[in-house]
């Protein structure tokens, strides 16, 4: 029987080299690939810089020589369109309408299980693994999408919009693992990466902040900040520069206030003390149900831990499924900061149950 | 694995002959050829050997001929170097959109610089008109800068005409040979064109390599200011071994040029017939006749160029497509969009460029491999699901 093929999807770091060191010893045949999300030489030129933190040009080399030192071939794959269209357009869409969007899960979503994929499938491989820490486990009921086994890194949030099919042709070969033994296996292989720092920021952002990157591209509304009762308290730069919850660099006297909402009809930033941060829910839409027994409980209310952002801990709450297809979250503990654009996964120990993207916090 | 090479527009191997003439050059004979001792004359004379073997390729006297580092140098050498000598003249380029970019780069540059450039269109055939041609020509024109054949498409510019044109109007001419130069006959003498651009590893020579022809007489300003090497025309110690070996494989392309076009169509022409015959929904790209003997551009609709291209380096054979960009993957081709294809169609191509190793054997083989990969690829297309019902 020939070997099963697998397209690791490489992004230079320790996470992807790992995971494509891990499949070669299992014995697969492994074919590296990077995505090319930007034009270069057009950023190149314009800038002198060479890109974000992820997927820059230098990273690509990166990908490169531990593809070559694990004799796998590599490619680079063109997916500036997409990534452009998909991933850097809905961000700055998601922050003129209001929100803060979470673009790793569009990443994940569109490049990785869709774009990427189907180049993999159609490379005639049987898989496409990345260096997610999550596992997915066969069950009689069907695939299921679990934690990483280390919680300190576990990346599951950033996946609940896969598909059942998805799950079917995707390995996630260090999701087992921890970061330190992820790392030790990079160093024990001659990883050049092993000892890279890890990306944090917003991947694509290069400029010193995302609100740097945003003020090129949106125009700039200044307005009123307004407390949570009506009186002006002075004046914003432009809505998409603050996020819920943020109490630094409001300017303002006495206090403390902390950003609430936004009211984008009448361009204004909504603050207050911090209590008010506090939401007893949430409604959220474009709901994945991965486990659909859950979907099916969720008519009823089903009891899960939703978790309201990547490095949230998730809190124990009742899911409703609405007529429509949205959910609407109930706590048990009211939670602070939900912000509207980021994603609401509902968790039943280590599995994903599904999610969906927040549209509004439900105070009272 | 079979390793099969259809990317002979990008590169071609170093002849074996070629190889043997440039290692004395890498070692018992290192000698400045500018040198009056016995050590620089052991490299002056078989340097100018050499360039009397490019100059036989081109039919230009010696002194008419540069040697650069590059197609690229040449280009760049050619058109600055034009722009700045007669920026008193005027301050107009014209050239096309389908150049390769040491052309059209070098020409962005000089519009930052305060140039003005015209860039022509191409029909469907890859074709510019000389009508839009003779109408761009201003008084300020300095330069007319078109390439003799494409690399993408393959297809040939009616050079003579437009020198013809050139010169009646009393502006300078360049083209980029780059591409034309061992594959099809080029006569200096018989083109009026007063600049012409090579490179040495598109020719079976060693990569570093390039030359440029500047007829006896056209003043050009040098980009690369140095010693008197090259007539004070092009600074910097020759690269003695590079350019023998330039002239080695100039030398070859004359003699086997007639034998080489025949065995080159040959194998073309069953590519195009066998794969229009085996896969459905495709198109060959270009002038059908008017074109390069060893290049054929076909676009496979309802799949990316960049997948197949994958797919068949899977399989042993290099293929190409576009140009590609510093990560090594792939661009959308600015020549094929010129050429009117729509955005699907031009990224659904594939460059085969055929040399002098292949056969008829490898021919065959692509022609057996290909159709079940178009097929699954376009099993994946919804586009092609629409379309086949």
């Amino acid at each position: 029987m020939s070997k099963k093929r697998v397209v690791v999807a490489m992004s230079g770091g320790v996470d992807s080299s790992t995971a494509l060191a891990v499949l070669k010893d299992r014995g697969y045949d492994c074919v590296g690939v990077s995505m090319q999300l930007w034009d270069y030489s057009k950023k190149e030129e314009a800038s002198g810089a060479t890109g974000g933190s992820c997927c820059s040009l230098d990273d690509i080399h990166d990908a490169r020589s531990v593809a070559d030192r694990l004799g796998v071939p590599f490619y680079v794959v063109n997916v500036e369109e997409a990534f452009s269209k998909e991933v850097v357009d809905y961000f700055v869409k998601g922050y003129l309408t209001g929100r803060t969007p979470n673009p790793c899960v569009k990443c994940n979503q569109v490049l990785k299980f869709e774009v990427l994929l189907k180049k993999a499938l159609g490379l005639e491989a049987d898989y496409l693994a990345t260096g997610h820490y999550a596992r997915i486990e066969k069950t009689p009921e069907g695939l299921r999408l679990l934690k990483g086994a280390d919680p300190d890194k576990d990346q599951s949030y950033f996946l609940f919009t896969m598909t059942e099919d998805q799950l079917s042709r995707v390995l996630f070969p260090v999701g087992a693992m921890t970061k330190k033994e992820v790392r030790e296996k990079a160093r024990s292989l001659g990883v050049k990466t092993s000892e890279k720092k890890e990306s944090q920021e917003i991947c694509f952002v290069e400029e010193p902040s995302y609100t740097d990157f945003l003020s090129s591209r949106i125009e700039k509304r200044t307005g009123e900040i307004v407390s949570f009762d009506g009186q002006v308290l002075g004046a914003h730069t432009g809505l998409f520069n603050y996020t819920i919850g943020q109490r630094k660099g409001l300017g303002l006297s006495g206090g403390p206030f902390y950003v609430l909402d936004m009211d984008l009809p009448s361009n204004r930033l909504i603050v207050g003390p911090g209590d008010l941060l506090y939401s007893k829910g949430l409604v959220a839409g474009e709901i994945n149900w991965i486990n659909r027994g859950a979907k099916e409980k969720a008519r009823a209310g089903l009891k899960a831990d939703t978790k309201i952002r990547y490095r949230h801990p998730g809190a124990p709450s009742t899911v409703k499924l609405l007529e429509d297809g949205r959910v609407i979250v109930e706590f048990s503990e009211p939670q602070k900061s939900v912000t509207p654009g980021q994603a609401a996964v509902f968790y039943d120990k280590d599995e994903v149950l599904g999610g969906g993207w927040i549209e509004e916090a439900v105070k009272d | 694995m079979n390793k099969i090479y259809f990317d002979h527009n990008a590169t071609t191997p170093v002849l074996n002959e070629v190889f043997e003439a440039m290692v004395p050059y890498l070692k018992d004979q290192w000698g400045n050829p500018s040198s009056i001792h016995w050590a620089g004359r052991g490299t002056k004379k078989p340097m100018e050997d050499a360039r009397e073997q490019v100059c036989k390729l081109l039919n230009c006297a010696p002194l008419e001929l540069i040697f650069t580092s590059s197609g690229t140098e040449g280009d760049n050498h050619a058109i600055k170097g034009i722009a700045y000598a007669k920026k008193a003249l005027g301050n107009h380029i014209i050239t096309t959109k389908v150049e390769h970019p040491a052309v059209l780069n070098t020409c962005k540059y000089l519009q930052k610089e305060g140039f003005d450039v015209t860039y022509l269109d191409v029909d469907s055939g890859g074709m510019i008109d000389l009508e839009a041609l003779k109408a761009a020509i201003t008084p300020k024109t300095i330069l007319i800068t078109v390439m003799y054949a494409n690399n993408e498409t393959g297809v040939l510019f009616p050079i003579k005409e437009i020198g013809d044109i050139a010169k009646e109007r009393g502006v300078t001419f360049h083209t980029d040979a780059v591409q034309a130069a061992g594959k099809v006959p080029i006569d200096t003498q018989k083109l009026n064109v007063d600049l012409l651009t090579i490179s040495g590893h598109k020719l079976y020579g060693p990569k570093g390599m390039g030359a440029l022809y500047a007829k006896r007489g056209v003043r050009l300003v040098p980009l690369i200011h140095g010693g008197h090497h090259e007539r004070n025309r092009r600074g910097g110690t020759e690269n003695v071994a590079g350019i023998i070996g330039m002239g080695k494989a100039a030398e070859v392309a004359l003699k086997d040029m007639d034998r080489e076009i025949e065995h080159l169509k040959t194998l073309r022409d069953r590519l195009e017939k066998g794969m229009a015959e085996r896969v459905p929904h495709i198109k060959v790209n270009g002038h059908p006749e008017k074109r390069l003997p060893n290049t054929s551009n076909i676009s496979f609709e309802f799949v990316e160029g960049e997948s197949l291209l994958l797919s068949l380096d899977m399989k042993g054979i290099a293929a190409s497509s576009g140009s590609a960009c510093t990560s090594g993957s792939l661009e959308p081709s600015h020549v094929l969009l010129a050429l009117g294809l729509s955005h699907e169609m031009s990224h659904g191509s594939v460059r085969f460029s055929l040399g002098k190793s292949n056969t008829v054997g490898e021919i065959d083989y692509l022609l057996e491999i290909m159709p079940p990969i178009v097929e699954r690829m376009r099993s994946m297309s919804p586009l092609y699901a629409g379309a086949k019902s």
